[in-house]
């Protein structure tokens, strides 16, 4: 079933599909070994003349049991699952590269600091729904809304978090595959919620220098990769 | 236990003589009839939410396209009969807000809740009587509420069930007017419906006990409906007060929830779900409940591990107070907390597999009879394991960040509630019918209902699995949309055809339940050979329920007694030289 995850291009995501596949391994031996006793009881137990149901209440030692093996697998896969939370979204390395994403009825709003590296300054540089992002760069994401509750979701970085109205919140990736991938909205968000997507674009190096070139002409490419220096200083 | 309060409760009894129609069908005090009532407004409601579920399902497997038999209904909503996405909104977000709060909780709640209460626990009525038929028609008020808001301008409310702010909060966002507004006041004059009848329920199963039903002889039925009474009664009051604060917002120029004011749209959703929560359990716990009863009765055996039973079921509804933040994990709130939220939420599924190995004891060695109500128990039970395994994917933050908000949710809410609530709910009615309406439901058309519906059941909602793992968001209109969910149209398309064909296979049980209502055979006190103490009664039982009040010996699980030679024992029969146990 797991097969039909969307391809997988980000730094964190092989250790969510991972935990996707523990967890799937987990409960699917669980449903497997609970249906088949439960099958088993209906079938070697069904009605019989002269049968009579054996008379118990219950058995403290296999309750104890069942009460501590789910407990353990439980506490076990909760652990696993802070170090790599934590490590997604409360310790983002440091920023090679930033850019501000706003959520509006129903566009992303993507805003380029330019080569000042300064989000909020005349070089700046905005437009609707295309994302451009370098390869294997530390990408930070600062997300906000201008309305209501969106959410930022990108299948193949395996990440989704909610832009909300009167706060920004930080998010983080690292792409390690160029390519076109679609960004669309995960949190209803009015009549225009569906078909609300913006593009990822993934671009190699020299296509991504190409880039900053084509945006902004006058400035040496040495320039354009300030917001990296400023970025990686601060982090 | 008050032996004045049973005494009250019997004088109420004999004062009745011959009610007039309307006391006794419409305005009736009597819990019987409450409960018939509660059922009826449950099982009319659960045809509106599914025909309105098809409509989303057509939507979704040919999506823009014209949808059949929908020409009767006008514009803005449908133009020549092709779907609005703001009425698409309206659909899913009616279709959730109906099955939680006009289905599930008054059936399994509302009817089985005062229908049962009083007859399992020995006595005639429900401590206030009054109160209780207050509970109905407030509730039904309620619902006639939230049916006007189809009629008015904008729309019905379309932001969800779960109604998230601001896009609730302000018209304009939503596009919804009066829509959203008599939603959240209809959800406020079901919440006081319900206060009634918690407060009813605790009070009746604290006080009126027949002699010898101390609380570890209640069934678990009663037990489950103790638990959820006190739920509601703690979680209802939080909805209510979120739900004045949204309308403040939206009609008296308050902020609460909107951030160009001060306010918070976090704090709405910390609200809903504190309520959100505890409301999941409240759906299920009766179920629980009801499919532990009928699992043993036709098990032959007594429930395994009672107490457990009990144990789990008191300690799911306190872990349930401390999970809401399950919901909100890609939501911005601090994900330090969503750590601890992960925490309690892994906890909280130790309860749920203890009462599922319980349910395996019990049908180890039984003497298993595989009618109706047994095999919609069955479905119970192995369903109910499906939505708890998928329940844990969520429960691990990083999995959750992939799969939130996609259609694995809308697979696992739906293997809760309507594997889960449902199948329990179909159980009880083919249970318990014989006793609130005095005639047996059909064998063969139950059967006819039941393997269809589990069938078409399965292939409606497992493949929503495979969509959220391919990452198909929920509440989208067009899912063609998207070129990634390209290679997941037929799975659409196949559920959908699954979902016509769950729809279909309700007709059976409509025709079954009808029928039997005038024309099933007389059933007998007993027929299934229970033990517990509504089969004491007559089929149904008269104002007052019982001639004289039971007392009762034993637990209500002592199926095939060492005993006795048949394979039951009443709890209220005495045996002569026997010691009553404490089972």
């Amino acid at each position: 079933m797991l097969s039909w995850l969307p391809e997988d291009i980000s730094t964190f995501g092989p250790k969510i599909d991972q935990l996707f596949y523990l967890i799937y391994y987990i409960t699917s031996a669980t449903f497997v070994l609970v249906t088949a006793l439960l099958l088993a009881f209906l079938v070697l137990y069904r009605h019989r003349d002269g049968r009579r149901a054996t008379y118990t209440h219950g058995n403290s030692t296999l309750e104890i049991i069942w009460t501590i093996v789910p407990a353990l697998i439980l506490v076990m896969l909760a652990f696993m699952s802070k170090g790599q939370w934590d490590a997604i979204k409360k310790n983002a390395p440091p920023a090679d590269v930033e850019v501000s994403v706003t959520a509006k009825q129903f566009n992303w709003e993507v805003r380029y600091p330019g080569p000042d590296g300064k989000l909020g300054t005349d070089d700046d540089y905005q437009e609707d729904n295309d994302l451009h992002v370098p390869v294997n760069k530390v990408v930070h994401v600062l997300l906000h809304s201008k309305d209501v509750i969106h959410s930022f979701f990108v299948p193949v970085l395996r990440l989704k978090q909610d832009a909300l109205p009167g706060r920004e919140i930080v998010v983080w990736f690292e792409a390690t595959k160029p390519g076109e991938y679609e960004i669309p909205c995960a949190e209803l968000c009015g009549f225009g919620h569906s078909g609300m997507k913006g593009t990822l674009i993934v671009h190699d190096q020299a296509g991504y220098e190409k880039w900053l070139k084509e945006r902004w002409p006058d400035k040496p490419a040495a320039t354009a990769q300030a917001p990296i220096t400023t970025a990686a200083q601060r982090g | 236990m008050s032996q004045a309060a049973v005494a009250t409760a019997a004088h109420a009894a004999h004062d009745e003589h011959k009610l007039s129609f309307i006391r006794h069908y419409v305005f009736s005090t009597d819990h019987k009839m409450i409960g018939r009532q509660f059922l009826f407004l449950g099982l009319f409601m659960m045809i509106i939410g599914g025909l309105l579920a098809m409509m989303v399902r057509w939507e979704l497997a040919w999506p823009e396209s014209q949808v059949p038999f929908t020409s009767w209904i006008p514009e803005p909503y449908m133009y020549d009969e092709h779907m609005n996405p703001a009425f698409y909104n309206s659909l899913f977000t009616m279709h959730a807000t109906i099955m939680v709060f006009f289905v599930v909780m008054p059936i399994l709640v509302g009817c089985f809740g005062n229908f049962l209460i009083p007859l399992m626990i020995g006595t005639r009525d429900m401590a206030f009587p009054v109160l209780n038929m207050l509970s109905f028609w407030v509730g039904a008020v309620a619902g006639v509420i939230m049916l006007s808001g189809f009629f008015v301008p904008g729309g019905h409310a379309a932001a969800g069930w779960t109604s998230y702010a601001p896009l609730s909060d302000v018209p304009t966002y939503s596009g919804v007017d009066w829509g959203q507004n008599l939603w959240c006041i209809s959800i406020i004059v079901l919440g006081v419906s319900s206060l009634m009848g918690s407060i009813n329920y605790i009070t009746t199963i604290v006080n009126m006990r027949a002699p010898g039903m101390k609380f570890f002889r209640l069934p678990l039925t009663i037990w489950a409906l103790f638990i959820v009474a006190i739920l509601l009664l703690l979680a209802l009051p939080v909805l209510t007060a979120a739900l004045g604060m949204l309308l403040f917002d939206r009609l008296a120029g308050t902020t609460f929830f909107l951030p160009s004011g001060g306010g918070e749209p976090l704090l709405w959703q910390h609200l809903f779900w504190f309520f959100g929560h505890p409301e999941v359990y409240i759906l299920i716990l009766p179920a629980m409940g009801i499919a532990s009863d009928i699992l043993s009765v036709f098990a032959r055996k007594p429930i395994f591990g009672y107490r457990a039973m009990a144990f789990s079921m008191i300690s799911i509804a306190g872990l349930s107070w401390i999970v809401w933040g399950h919901h909100m994990f890609q939501s911005g709130m601090n994900p330090t907390l969503g750590s601890s939220f992960m925490i309690s939420t892994m906890v909280i599924a130790v309860p749920s597999a203890i009462k599922t190995f319980n349910w395996l004891g019990t049908l180890w060695g039984g003497d298993i009879r595989f009618t109706t109500p047994m095999l919609n128990a069955l479905a119970f039970v192995s369903m109910f394991v499906i939505g708890g395994l998928s329940g844990i994917y969520m429960a691990a933050t990083p999995v959750d960040i992939f799969i939130h908000d996609t259609y694995f949710i809308v697979a696992h809410i739906h293997y809760v509630v309507f594997g889960g609530s449902v199948f329990g709910i179909f159980a009880a009615i083919y249970f318990w019918f014989p006793k609130m309406f005095g005639r047996m439901m059909n064998e063969t058309l139950g059967k006819i209902h039941f393997w269809p519906t589990f069938i078409a059941f399965n292939c409606t909602f497992f493949p929503m699995h495979i969509l959220g793992v391919g990452g198909h968001m929920r509440r989208i209109y067009n899912p063609m949309q998207y070129d990634f969910l390209h290679p997941l149209q037929p799975i659409n398309v196949f559920i959908t055809i699954s979902a016509f064909a769950l729809g279909l296979a309700q007709i059976p049980f409509v025709i079954n339940f009808f029928w039997s209502l005038f024309a099933g055979p007389k059933a007998a006190e007993n027929p299934w050979q229970a033990n517990t103490l509504e089969w004491t009664a007559p089929s149904p039982p008269p104002h007052g329920n019982f001639g004289e009040i039971p007392t009762v010996y034993r637990g209500p699980y002592e199926y095939s007694s060492p005993e006795v030679e048949e394979d039951w024992l009443p709890q209220n029969r005495r045996l002569e030289g026997a010691v009553a146990r404490a089972h």
